[in-house]
């Protein structure tokens, strides 16, 4: 176990300087708080899912807060913050601030973390009116106009993917910040996934509306080997060509509501998305 | 947490209440040894679903709606495909219906190991948690870990994945199990079943605090089967309805200091859902294994303390198992995954069986296929009020003993009813304005 977990990704970041001056101890377990904002508890629910690896995790870790799971609530700084869920309050965007402060490094877990997750399709309506939707008294009602994910308030240090999260990736981000190395993620589309799985290709065989061309891969291409289009879940790869996929679902018949809604669903506020989202919506 | 005193009045506050799926905290208020004021505050932050799924396709429901909760997603999926199947006249074959029970089983064997297990056992052994927990009782939490992987696994196989499945759809499946694919599940559901008869053993041992309530059950019924996707919705105190009807009969209601509606039947206000009001009302329909469990428990319907639905719980584990095997066996591949019909405007209503209990979901939507509206009513909405009223009740029996313990009673009172506060928040934070 190495001393300073996390601490190679830190330098491209402008976080407050750690709490903790010193580097923990060598035999100190590293300390793992994990925080949850607007979610639905799922990517969280990953490390529990772990079944067969969770007491291997907790005797590596020191799990010291994680409300979801446990009563010990011991105060930062913690060397390891997974962050669950979008920041939609008031007192929560102040209280990722704080939470920054504690975390030596800083991973979001999730679609609502990294990228506002659904609770993010407020964004382009108008909230008040949604509140009104739901609620009796909307006066008791205090929430953000928009939904917007942890890196627009705070440095994060590295960004799960996936609604829900790969419980294999968290586990992967995990050892690697307990090595002090960087986490090995694919970069590439669910397209190569989708191939290397074997699947027969929905888009070109069925003419489904698949997101895969343009979403990251991680979770499996499940969607393709359960017979159907890809419904982008784990949000935009990075050099994502949503404008071809566009064209092509104009050939396939969609009409622009369809393709609007195809961009806008659990990775909407991610940039690609969004602007492949409003050209649509635009043209 | 705190507590504070003041003269003779007391005031004990759970300020984020752990091993619960989301956000809420407890205040209470004491004068001498009375209760003066009891408050579930519920401050999961906003995320407004019933707003924005307005405007959305009917089809893309089932992926939207899980989201709403990661534990029981399958629960969100099954009430909305059968909300929006009544609407389109959409009759699925036998063969769909067993898969839905099957994966709603898996979903239950899920959720049940880890709630008795990791959430709440640790507050009658004596531990913050299950990890903790493991240090001196390993063998237990593995078995608790094995069993949930199980659940698990139930739902990889029919749904992809165990959070957020891809393969619900209105009318069915995007594609189903080879009938091999089931049988290699066997082995393991037999084990589960197994265990769970064991842990139903381990945990009737538990102490359980000397608290029976007045209750009124309300839970599904069908006349064939212990209720999962269908059924009346009944309670023992003349509840017998259709779930179309159920606004008819429960209103919801915005109180000040939380952000989830609480649900109330018009004519006599709180009321309980979940495992303790299915096992009340349903015992007759469980399977042998299970009712014989239950007896060598001591366990009885009716059963009035809901401390004891830790055992409830198990109980409903075997039940799952049971049905899981017994649906396998019966299983041949239905001739289509899906059944398709054109669209058509209307409202629709369902109410399934989530793991904590009675969810309902109402929609309306228009002649493209488009949500024009959508209510959703989840099992802690309902719970909520029932809650606060045990702890009215509980606190006094308890009033004598040091704050620090009366607090951590409180949660365990609580935590009886496995409340998923990211569901119950109908999505919107409520602070208290004093």
């Amino acid at each position: 176990m190495k001393t300073k977990p996390g601490a190679k990704e830190k330098k491209n970041t402008t976080a407050p300087p750690p709490a903790t001056a010193q580097p923990p101890a060598a035999a100190r377990r590293p300390s793992v708080a994990v925080f949850k904002f607007a979610s639905c508890d799922g990517c969280q629910l990953s490390l529990l899912d772990a079944e067969d690896e969770l007491l291997a995790v907790a005797g590596a870790v020191d799990i010291v807060y994680f409300p979801e799971a446990t009563s010990v609530m011991r105060k930062g700084p913690y060397d390891l913050g997974l962050v669950e869920g979008s920041i939609t309050t008031h007192h929560d965007a102040e209280r990722i601030q704080h939470i920054r402060r504690q975390c030596r490094t800083l991973v979001t877990i999730g679609a609502c973390a990294t990228s506002g997750g659904i609770q993010a399709l407020r964004n382009w309506k108008d909230s008040s009116g949604l509140v009104r939707m739901v609620y009796a008294n909307p006066d008791f009602v205090r929430t953000l106009k928009m939904s917007t994910p942890v890196a627009e308030h705070v440095p994060v240090d590295f960004e799960l993917r996936g609604c829900p999260i790969n419980k294999s990736q968290l586990l992967e981000l995990i050892s690697a910040t307990l090595a002090g190395r960087k986490p090995n993620f694919p970069a590439y589309s669910v397209c190569l996934e989708c191939k290397r799985r074997g699947n027969i290709c929905v888009a070109v065989a069925r003419g489904a509306a698949c997101m895969g061309p343009v979403t990251q891969a991680g979770c499996g291409a499940i969607c393709p080997g359960f017979d159907r289009g890809c419904y982008g879940c784990f949000g935009p790869m990075e050099s994502a060509n949503t404008a071809s996929l566009t064209a092509r679902f104009r050939i396939l018949g969609r009409s622009d509501d369809e393709i609007v809604r195809a961009f806008r669903s659990y990775s909407a506020w991610a940039w690609q998305f969004r602007q492949a989202g409003e050209e649509c919506e635009k043209s | 947490m705190s507590a504070k005193t003041n003269g003779g009045s007391r005031s004990i506050k759970v300020d984020y209440l752990t091993r619960v799926e989301g956000e809420g905290s407890i205040s209470i208020k004491l004068k001498g040894d009375e209760v003066h004021d009891v408050q579930l505050q519920i401050f999961e932050p906003p995320r407004l679903f019933e707003g924005f799924l307005r405007g959305r396709h009917y089809l893309e429901i089932p992926d939207l709606v899980a989201r709403i909760c990661g534990i029981c997603p399958v629960a969100y999926q099954m009430s909305a495909v059968h909300a929006l199947e009544s609407i389109l006249g959409i009759q699925v074959d036998p063969a769909v219906r067993l898969l839905r029970r099957l994966l709603y089983c898996g979903e239950w064997i899920e959720s049940h190991a880890l709630h008795i297990f990791m959430l709440h056992a640790p507050d009658f052994m004596g531990y913050p948690d299950a990890i903790r927990m493991a240090a001196d009782h390993r063998e237990l939490v593995e078995l608790a870990l094995r069993l949930k992987k199980i659940g698990n696994h139930l739902m990889i196989v029919l749904g992809g994945r165990e959070i957020h499945p891809i393969s619900v759809a209105v009318g069915g499946f995007f594609k189903v199990p080879s009938k091999a694919e089931l049988h290699a599940l066997v082995d393991d559901l037999c084990w589960a079943r197994d265990t769970s008869i064991a842990a139903a053993r381990i945990v009737a041992g538990l102490e359980f605090p000397d608290f029976e309530q007045d209750y009124e059950f309300v839970a599904l019924s069908h006349p064939d089967e212990y209720p999962l996707n269908e059924g009346r919705l009944v309670s023992n105190k003349g509840l017998d309805i259709d779930a179309a009807q159920f606004s008819d009969h429960f209103m919801e209601q915005h109180v000040k200091y939380s952000n989830a509606l609480h649900t109330r039947l018009r004519e006599r206000a709180a009321y309980l859902v979940g495992p303790l009001a299915r096992f009340n009302l349903n015992f007759s329909k469980l399977p042998e294994a299970a009712q014989q469990a239950a007896r060598e428990c001591d366990l009885a319907p009716p059963c009035l303390n809901p401390f004891r639905g830790i055992v409830v719980r198990a109980i409903e584990m075997i039940f799952a198992c049971e049905e899981a095997l017994r649906l396998i066996a019966q299983y041949e591949p239905p001739p289509a995954p899906r059944v398709e019909a054109p669209v058509r405007a209307g409202a629709g209503h369902a109410a399934t069986e989530a793991p904590r209990g009675v969810l309902y979901h109402r929609y309306e939507i228009d002649e493209r296929g488009l949500i024009l509206k959508a209510q959703i009513v989840p099992p802690t909405a309902q719970n909520q009020k029932r809650i606060e009223d045990d702890l009215w009740r509980f606190v006094p029996l308890i009033a004598s003993l040091p704050l620090d313990k009366i607090r951590a009673k409180c949660e365990q009172a609580v935590r009886n009813y496995d409340p998923c506060i990211s569901c119950a928040t109908h999505f919107v934070r409520v602070e208290r304005v004093s």
